[in-house]
């Protein structure tokens, strides 16, 4: 019978079923960092469970580090440091490897499980984190968890799920120019609604989302819990090969005859189909308080909730195109990876942000974009137009109580949430790609890039 | 963790749509490295008028005298979206809540609750909603919501009603699992000797 991707890997590591109806699923990595992972080895350890396999968990600082140059284990979130120093602790006498603040490796868990070839086709690995789910686009089955299911698999080797339904989304046809993977994330939640997934594995598929690089396909594969599902995977191609072949934790020669198996097969029937059309696709920018809450950029305010624009201060009717702004953020597991960085550069370039704008933050996804994004003189673009460049981290992705934007700012972010108060108390979040986020830093109002894309001599920046 | 029978309260209602796991307790409301100390972070954003000074707001739903002492939640879909920071569950149950009953639940929010001993009951929305305010006992064995003679069934898996009803450790119980797993390791290792460092 044909099979789809998922069903292919959960049937792999299906180690047995419970009298309950579950089953229990192999882990092949775990990945933890400082919020949760100090809790999570601290209750094992008090419990007197050891780690089943020391050598397949791995842990690094990312959430409330400092992202200032410079740093060390001090945090401006209040009390933070216990965190990293516990976490740094407890990773030690679990015998895990860290990689730790002043690490060069050091980054945003998914962006460098991939970076380090950790991530691999066909394995399945588990974070505390809700985005874990980006690494799905290595065909990999990864999924955020909590702390102790956490516990679970590092004492166990396993984990008990529930088998989830699964769900196929294809993007037909083509980009256009100047629309990204974050906008196709963004239009599938707009039309399908933040619980669209359901609970469901993902598999997206398609012309438009095999013509992604395997950067684009993160960030695609990133929001798929914004979309409540269990998580999102895309079919392992000559792509992920090349992008995983001499990467640290790789093995040195690729299992073809495994890897050449990890696609769905014809036929396979998938519980749910959604079909999206790329070429309609336009730049997203968020107008409200949920990821579902997006529009292309030049679309009026919908009518939602009575709270939603009370909070965001727009009423339904209103333009967003010029909507003045007060701070712009790039940065995220979202959004934060080299060719990210490039393409908001490429807009940035030769350019100031507006006056208006009182704080930008450019803050890469890990050390190593960030070495490659000094090596191309990025760092100096974006110093140039006014944004400050910072060490790797989640940073004001979320707010952790310390570093923060001013009360009440409207902030436009390649980040991927805009709840109330997620950058701050008060603060106003537009999530879009970061080419939006770089032309609306220089408008100083919300705008669409793809005028000033249209600028951009083309060979100049990857796509 | 304590199991979960049956339980009677007046159910307090947040009738929303995608409330998420930063509003139930955001990340600067996680001060300890520990599972405790997190209730009066609860819900900081819309609980407090300044949540620095804490100054209750009178209009949130569990600052009213009605609810104070609620033990069940009403929600609307896609309870719990956003990070899974189990600490959004471990709050939840420090302040008293021992059942949400919620049009869906995101999923990593829903397993958190089940490992937490918190009970997750989804519902149609109207159902939900002729709940706001009602005293209802919920039946986790008959799986059903009493609301006087209205009685509303909901279904969940048999997995985590064993886990709540019998209050079950799962790492103990996947623990007695080891044979079957490493008679798995052994072939897998063999199958796919990449993924072993």
């Amino acid at each position: 019978m044909p099979r789809t991707l998922f069903a292919k890997i959960w049937d792999a590591h299906r180690v047995a079923g419970t009298p309950g109806g579950a089953d229990l699923v192999a882990i092949d990595r775990v990945f933890l960092h400082e919020r949760t992972g100090a809790a999570a080895l601290n209750s094992m350890a008090a419990a007197g469970r050891a780690v089943t396999d020391p050598a397949r968990v791995f842990a690094v600082m990312d959430h409330i580090v400092d992202t200032r140059p410079g740093r060390g284990d001090a945090t401006l979130m209040p009390g933070g440091q216990a965190f990293i120093t516990e976490t740094r602790e407890a990773c030690r006498a679990a015998g895990i490897t860290l990689i730790d603040v002043g690490d060069r490796d050091q980054g945003i868990v998914h962006v460098i499980s991939p970076e380090l070839g950790i991530v691999l086709p066909g394995v399945t690995l588990v974070a505390p984190d809700s985005h874990t789910c980006t690494q799905g686009a290595f065909g990999a089955l990864a999924w955020g968890i909590g702390t102790s299911e956490a516990e679970h698999a590092m004492a166990t080797g396993m984990l008990r799920l529930e088998r989830p339904g699964t769900m196929r989304v294809r993007f037909d046809g083509t980009l256009a120019p100047g629309v990204t993977a974050k906008d196709m994330a963004l239009a599938l939640i707009a039309r399908h609604g933040a619980g669209g997934g359901a609970g469901r594995a993902i598999e997206f598929a398609g012309e438009a989302v095999g013509a992604l690089d395997m950067e684009a396909r993160m960030t695609l594969c990133n929001m798929a819990t914004e979309f409540s599902a269990m998580t999102a995977l895309i079919a392992p191609d000559a792509k992920t090969f090349a992008y995983l072949a001499g990467r640290r934790h790789a093995p040195a020669g690729f299992d073809d005859r495994y890897w050449a198996t990890l696609s769905s097969d014809p036929g396979a029937r998938f519980d749910a189909e959604i079909a999206m059309d790329a070429a309609a696709i336009a730049p997203m920018v968020s107008w409200g308080t949920s990821p579902e809450h997006a529009v292309p950029v030049e679309a009026a305010v919908p009518r939602g909730p009575a709270r939603v624009h009370d909070y965001i201060g727009l009423e339904p009717g209103a333009r967003l195109l010029g909507t003045p702004l007060d701070a712009a953020f790039i940065g995220s597991c979202t959004n934060a990876r080299l060719s990210d960085l490039r393409r908001a550069a490429a807009v940035l370039r030769g350019k100031r942000i507006a006056p208006s704008i009182a704080k930008a933050l450019v803050v890469p996804g890990s050390m190593a974009v960030r070495r490659a994004a000094e090596a191309e003189g990025l760092d100096k673009v974006f110093e140039a137009a006014g944004f400050e460049w910072r060490m790797s981290g989640c940073s004001l992705c979320f707010y952790a109580g310390g570093e923060g934007f001013a009360a009440g700012s409207r902030v436009i972010s390649s980040t991927n949430r805009n709840f109330e108060g997620r950058q701050g108390p008060g603060i106003r979040t537009h999530i879009a790609s970061p080419e939006t986020v770089a032309a609306s830093a220089i408008a100083g109002c919300i705008a669409d890039p793809r005028p000033l894309l249209a600028q951009i001599p083309s060979g100049t920046v990857a796509a | 963790m304590n199991p979960f029978v049956t339980l009677t309260s007046v159910a307090a209602p947040l009738l929303r749509d995608n409330v998420d796991t930063d509003a139930i307790i955001p990340s600067r409301e996680m001060r300890s490295t520990g599972r405790t100390g997190l209730a009066d972070g609860l819900f900081a954003p819309w609980r407090y008028l300044d949540a620095d000074a804490r100054t209750p707001d009178p209009a949130f739903v569990l600052n009213r005298p009605a609810y104070k002492s609620a033990q069940i939640l009403l929600g609307g879909a896609n309870f719990g979206c956003g990070s899974s920071r189990e600490h959004a569950v471990w709050a939840l149950v420090e302040w008293g809540i021992a059942c949400i009953v919620a049009a869906s639940f995101a999923p990593i929010f829903r397993n958190n609750c089940i490992r937490n001993g918190l009970l997750p009951v989804e519902l149609d929305r109207d159902a939900v909603e002729s709940l706001a305010g009602r005293t209802v006992t919920v039946d986790l064995p008959e799986q059903v919501v009493m609301d006087g003679d209205t009685r509303h069934t909901f279904s969940i898996d048999a997995e985590a009603k064993a886990m709540l009803v019998e209050g079950l450790d799962a790492i103990a119980l996947t623990l007695k699992q080891r044979p079957a797993y490493e008679a798995w390791l052994a072939q897998d290792r063999a199958n796919r000797p990449w993924v072993y460092p």
